[in-house]
């Protein structure tokens, strides 16, 4: 039994049904991301197992406690919010303290723990001062420090970096996983962007208009996905059409040269499309690669230690990542390359 | 060009306020001949009855304003948490006491409330306050709603309330330590407005046969020359000092500043 199960959960708005069939089985210190677009239902899950919706159907229980039926304030879960959800007539040190001091804590005991959590965060010298006294990641951080106070179960995150700018964004992620990870609290995190999920979660949930289409690793989800919605929705993906030669060897051919994918993947139809991410396309001749076909550079956009080339190679449009390297500048808009590529690294699409 | 216009707009505003207000205050300063003298505000404060009247209006202004929190503050909230497209209906029913005047309300009472009804509260003086409570609590409603409401728009009451109920909180906690003091300037100015009300009410007060603050100025208004513009002053820096008031209370709120 895993400690949160949440099974063929359902939540119909009229009848707008929002959220169809979903499961989910969470280990106790796991971190799990809510990954899709923006609409397909990720909030309205969350909401429904931190108790502010009722499911239309299904069923959650946390460490063995069936808590479907049970009232928002009942059950001991931390949720943190986008932005503007500190108490604005309470100080830093109140706000941490104020589920403390619902359950009926002694002053001392809760003025101890507040101080613990302010460490935690690295506040403690703004324990007086007022919400609107603090930046938006600091704000962030009292809310993540006052939803940790009373011990919860469960963590729940809801797109709680999107209000910030860039850097900090990527700088509180980070330190919410360290935390996470230091106390070993079961976490789950909403999000619509895919790094953000891919840089901090054990596991991912990929959401799409209600459905969780894929549940695995970052690793899982982003080298073998399992439908085409999830291969498109994380990451970049490069399509091609190829002709099949011999199924059951995995013998293909794309743009005339010979590929082989691994075992079981090719279709038995004389035709079948494969994907291949941007970062399995190398410039140049490179051991180790069983094809190499040629392209005409398009674009070229430098990023810093990675450039972006986009390249038409058998009729389509491709993109492929390279590193910067100081004694190699980038290939003009308009030279033919050579591109190696291995059938190792192809993406089936199904679905 | 439009400076001017502005400057002497303002200039005819202040006049037209101000003129009737100084030739009060400089009549109410005559009562001896020949000289300024305080004479009309020694007589209104040495009469027993103006003492009476007065702590009567502000106990009841007090009972009226505690009633009317209890009353709007939780409504307005609920309103705005699990009700908004209630929100037109609500404020339409606020506002029915400025078009509904106080006559026909004090009238209802008594065919309702008489010594022969089903609840006899004019029987009593005190069944007759909690009526006259009650009567000034819907005279200040179209007020007290409409500030706790605008209160409420400064926060965000859905995200907080979850916050809240996440950390365990139940609706009386919530309300009690969470909305009620990020709304506390809104409800103070609902309560000076209410006591503003209160102490000048006359229709009610007089028709149910209550000792109150305002059917004795209009008493002391029929029978003297000089005391009523006296009175009258009094009333007037009542109203102000409850204005002044609400400012110092907005001033001295400290995590209301950024809002300001
Ligand atoms: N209270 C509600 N009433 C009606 N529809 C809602 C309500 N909450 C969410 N929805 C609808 O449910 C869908 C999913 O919303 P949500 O869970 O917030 O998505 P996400 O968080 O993934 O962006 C949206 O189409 C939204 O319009
Ligand atoms: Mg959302």
């Amino acid at each position: 039994m895993s400690f949160l199960t949440i099974s063929h959960l359902e939540k119909a708005f009229g009848s707008n049904l929002v959220v169809k069939d979903f499961k989910l089985e969470v280990e106790k210190g796991e971190f799990i991301s809510l990954l899709g677009p923006s609409g397909c239902g990720k909030t309205t899950v969350l909401r429904m197992m931190a108790g502010f919706e009722r499911p239309t159907s299904g069923r959650i229980r946390i460490d063995g406690q069936e808590v479907t039926g049970l009232k928002a304030n009942a059950r001991n879960i931390g949720m943190m919010f986008q932005a503007y959800a500190l108490f604005p007539n309470l100080t830093v040190a109140d706000n941490v303290g104020f589920g403390l001091k619902v359950k009926g804590v002694a002053r001392t005991e809760r003025e101890a723990r507040v101080a613990e959590m302010l460490d935690l965060i690295s506040l403690s010298d703004m324990a007086g001062r007022f919400p609107f006294q603090l930046s938006g990641g600091q704000q962030q951080r009292v809310a993540l420090a006052r939803a940790l106070a009373p011990s919860p179960r469960v963590l729940l995150l809801d797109e709680p970096l999107s209000a910030l700018d860039a850097k900090v964004r990527v700088s509180l992620r980070n330190e919410i996983r360290e935390i996470q990870q230091r106390l070993g609290i079961t976490t789950i995190f909403v999000t619509h962007d895919q790094e953000e999920a891919m840089s901090i979660s054990d596991r991912i949930v990929v959401m799409n208009a209600g459905i969780a289409d894929q549940v695995g690793s970052p690793f899982e989800i982003y080298n073998r996905p399992t439908t085409r919605f999830v291969a498109n929705f994380v990451g970049t993906l490069n399509t091609f059409s190829v002709k099949v030669e011999d199924s059951n060897l995995g013998k293909v051919r794309l743009a005339g040269q010979a590929l082989t994918l691994p075992g079981g993947f090719a279709s038995s139809g004389p035709e079948m499309a494969i994907a291949l991410r941007p970062e399995a396309l190398r410039l140049g001749r490179e051991p180790g690669y069983e094809t190499v076909v040629m392209g005409r550079i398009e674009d070229v956009h430098f990023m810093g230690s990675i450039i972006r080339l986009r390249a038409r190679v058998a009729g389509e449009s491709v993109v492929m990542d390279t590193f910067n390297r100081a004694d190699q500048p980038p290939p003009k808009p308009g030279t033919e390359v050579e591109i190696s590529l291995s059938g190792k690294d192809a993406i089936i699409l199904r679905g | 060009m439009t400076r001017f216009f502005a400057w002497s707009a303002l200039l005819f505003g202040s006049l037209y306020f101000l003129l009737p207000l100084v030739g009060m205050t400089e009549f109410s300063l005559k009562m001896r001949r020949g000289e300024y003298s305080f004479d009309a505000y020694r007589r209104v404060f040495e009469d027993p009855r103006f003492w009476e009247t007065f702590s009567y209006s502000l106990t009841l202004a007090v009972a009226t304003i505690v009633v009317g929190v209890f009353l709007v503050a939780p409504t307005a909230y609920w309103v705005r948490l699990k009700l908004p497209q209630a929100r037109p209906f609500v404020e339409f029913v606020t506002l029915l006491p400025l078009v509904i005047p106080a006559i026909v309300l004090v009238f209802g009472y008594i065919r309702l409330y008489n010594t022969s009804s089903w609840l006899p509260m004019t029987g009593s003086a005190f069944g007759t306050d909690i009526l006259l409570t009650m009567g000034y609590t819907t005279l200040a409603l179209p007020y007290m709603y409409r500030s706790v409401d605008t209160g409420l728009r400064t926060i965000d009451v859905a995200t907080l309330t979850e916050a809240a109920q996440s950390l365990g909180a139940g609706w009386i906690t919530i309300l009690g330590r969470i909305i009620l003091p990020n709304v506390m300037v809104a409800v103070l100015s609902g309560a000076f407005l209410t006591l503003a009300i209160v102490m000048g009410e006359f229709t009610m007060a007089a028709l149910l046969n209550r000792p109150a603050f305002g059917p004795f100025m209009q008493l002391l208004g029929a029978n003297r020359a000089y005391e009523p513009p006296a009175l009258a002053v009094i009333a007037f820096a009542i109203t102000w000092g409850c204005m002044g008031l609400m400012q110092l209370v907005t001033r001295f709120s400290k995590h209301e500043r950024a809002k300001a």
